[in-house]
């Protein structure tokens, strides 16, 4: 589960990390009551209006402001609030902003250069282990900074059976060419951090800038924190946290019905039990001609609930043009998904749609004599290759 | 004979007595598998399905000589009961639970790193010898004894695997499903070299997906050590970057990992590479026939 920037740091507060002071605001009259609250508590008339969305490079897509004045924060948190904030990693529909954060300026006259970091704590899939990756090129694009510089990229591996260690974290600090001050803020940082990431089960969390103020004091500027779905269990504060208006409302939808439903752009919706089979199964549609209008996984069960529910959430679709149904049944025998398949396909009524229905495993001959007799315009295979070859034809005509 | 279990594993079922256990405990003993019993702490003393349960892992191997253990425990408590039947000295420990956090399999992985044990999974169909033992979800029926071994990262793409060699009149040695989570207990090139060491095996099937980097680990290892034909299938090949398509492993991160890098890493490697799922059978036995 992806949370906003304000959430992260919220959750990094709890931890004691140090955190660049702010509120969150959902219009111009509370962004204004924001920094002028900010302004007396830090003593600076400097602000970020920074837009919460769940995708990064805000700042490109005119997401994030410095404003200089009140009126800037007024000006700044009205175009960015309801704006379609699009972003590289928004796609070209961009997302909606709903909510600004106002924080505290960063940059003020002191004794030392301020200096942007970056550091993130996510799994290394290789090792099964935790790592801090952190380079001392901060505050931009950190695949830039791999393939420009690798050299000024590091990591610290961390030994699950005694975890993060205080000689990493002086190393982390070091390797940034941190001293004094700065270098004991960074330590407690960076345990800090390490602290937060365990602690609520993160599987990534990404500070970036992390930033070294002119008077030599570590701040989190910027927070991406994604938290293990698996764990929500034990995480019921952070389960409260999720903002469904982030995702994508078919997604939503087919996570009701505990179908795993990922929407695409193409022609042929499909519905596949099990998501090794479904991502074959979106192969086999592109070598057929057509291109996959969606992921969707009904689950080991494949009952007629979810194919009936699975079927209205592909055919809201208007794209889809054909839907191939795939179902390899081992436990769960075909012919009741038959059965299921023609009751749903009733249910709704109005299909206008080819439908491709493959069911193979226990049961199959029975499961296609079932859909063959049910009058029903819906063709049956057997074999993956023979419904290839229906796709193909239906896309063909 | 097959690996990592035969007819004469002694198997134990954690989570014995909850829903699935028993469901999936019975359709293996249907299946000719050699259960001794169950786990299902508190229940000790009890008899279910004609067997005993035990309260640990522990009394199950003093007491019934187990040496393999399925896992049917729920995600919470999934990661204890592994460590659990690593510490007790079981030597196949194959786990069937979906959705056991990362920081729990963490830990689980550096837990077993010392101890005398395979774990096969978590979120996996479970581990086969056809005609001999059955350990996990997998549908029997479609298997039939033979020498071509399959690993895979999926459940029922391996099935269709499955149903494609025996089709295809060939029959399966053993069937690894490794499962679809981001820390798995055994990788793809681990399965791969048990079966390169098989002598039950003369092909290998082996079916990856989109994410990780444990396709291209296991391609190497066939083109430095590989003695047998391998054929492959790459699924995700239409998956867009950045979305997990439900296998917490397979989401699309750098360039590395995506379908098509896969394949040519694969294909580089002498590997058969298939393109479409619906061929993965038929190739196996061309390439067998050479």
């Amino acid at each position: 589960m992806n949370l906003h920037e304000y959430q992260g740091k919220e959750l990094l507060r709890r931890c004691q990390v140090a955190v660049a002071e702010g509120t969150l605001v959902e219009n111009a009259s509370e962004a204004i009551a924001a920094a002028k609250e900010i302004e007396q508590r830090s003593g600076q008339g400097v602000w970020a209006v920074k837009a919460q969305i769940h995708a990064g490079g805000r700042g490109k897509g005119g997401g994030v402001k410095i404003a200089k004045t009140i009126q800037e924060v007024e000006q700044f948190a009205n175009n960015i609030i309801g704006m379609q904030l699009v972003t590289p990693q928004t796609g070209p529909q961009g997302k909606k902003v709903r909510k600004v954060l106002i924080e505290q300026g960063i940059y003020y006259p002191g004794e030392s250069e301020p200096e942007e970091y970056y550091l993130s704590i996510l799994l290394n899939r290789q090792s099964g282990r935790n790592m801090i990756m952190y380079s001392p090129r901060g505050g931009m694009n950190i695949e830039e900074v791999a393939e420009e510089t690798p050299e000024l990229i590091f990591a610290e591996e961390i030994d699950p059976k005694v975890g993060l260690q205080a000689f990493q974290c002086r190393r982390v600090a070091f390797n940034l060419g941190l001293s004094g001050d700065a270098f004991k803020h960074m330590v407690r940082c960076v345990a800090k951090l390490y602290d937060a990431y365990i602690m609520h089960d993160a599987t990534m969390l990404e500070i970036n800038p992390l930033f070294k103020t002119s008077d030599n004091k570590i701040l989190v500027v910027d927070t991406k924190m994604t938290i293990d779905d698996n764990a929500l269990f034990r995480h019921p504060d952070i389960l409260g946290m999720r903002d469904i208006l982030e995702e994508d409302p078919m997604d939503v939808e087919a996570g009701r019905h505990g179908l795993n439903f990922v929407k695409l752009d193409g022609n042929v919706g499909c519905m596949v039990n099990g998501a090794g089979l479904a991502m074959a199964t979106m192969d086999i549609i592109k070598l057929s001609g057509g291109e996959p209008a969606n992921f969707l996984d009904v689950g080991g069960s494949a009952n007629a609930k979810r194919v009936e529910e699975a079927f209205r959430i592909i055919l809201k679709d208007p794209n889809v043009k054909a839907i191939l149904i795939n179902i390899f049944g081992g436990i769960v025998r075909c012919d009741r998904v038959a059965n299921g398949i023609v009751d749903a396909y009733k249910n709704i009524g109005d299909i206008h749609i080819p439908i491709i229905v493959r069911l193979q495993g226990t049961n199959a001959e029975e499961a296609k004599a079932i859909i063959d007799q049910s009058g029903l315009k819906v063709q049956s295979a057997i074999l993956l290759k023979d419904a290839a070859a229906l796709v193909a034809a239906v896309l063909a005509r | 004979m097959g690996v990592l279990v035969n007819k004469n594993s002694k198997v134990i079922v954690q989570g014995f007595t909850g829903s699935e256990g028993t469901f999936h405990a019975t359709q293996m003993i249907e299946y000719g598998t050699n259960v001794v019993g169950g786990v299902t702490p508190g229940k000790g003393g009890q008899t279910h399905l004609d067997r005993p349960v035990f309260n640990t892992v522990k009394d199950a191997v003093t007491q019934a000589g187990a040496n393999v253990s399925v896992i049917f425990v729920p995600p919470p408590f999934a990661a204890d009961a592994i460590m659990e039947a690593a510490e007790a000295g079981i030597g196949v420990v194959v786990c069937i639970t979906e959705g056991i956090p990362v920081q729990d399999m963490v830990k689980v992985k550096e837990y077993i790193s010392d101890k005398n044990v395979r774990l096969i999974g978590p979120n996996c169909p479970g581990v086969i010898t056809p005609g001999e033992a059955k350990v996990g979800i997998m549908p029997g029926f479609i298997h039939n004894p033979g020498t071509v071994g399959i690993v895979s990262r999926s459940g029922t793409l391996t099935y269709e695997a499955v149903d494609q060699v025996t089709k295809a009149g060939l029959g399966q040695s053993t069937c690894i499903g490794i499962g679809g989570d981001p820390i798995p207990g055994t990788t793809i090139k681990e399965a791969v070299e048990l079966l390169m060491n098989d002598p039950a095996t003369e092909g290998l099937i082996m079916i990856g997906e989109i994410g990780g980097n444990m396709e291209a680990e296991a391609a190497y290892y066939i083109r430095d050590h590989g003695t047998k034909p391998v054929v492959s299938f790459i699924a995700g090949a239409t998956a867009p970057a950045g979305r997990t398509m439900g296998h917490a492993g397979a989401i699309i991160g750098g360039k590395e990992d995506t379908a098509q890098a896969k394949k040519k890493i694969l294909t580089e490697c002498g590997v058969h590479v298939v393109d479409s799922p619906a061929n993965i059978g038929t190739r196996m036995a061309d390439v067998l026939k050479k």
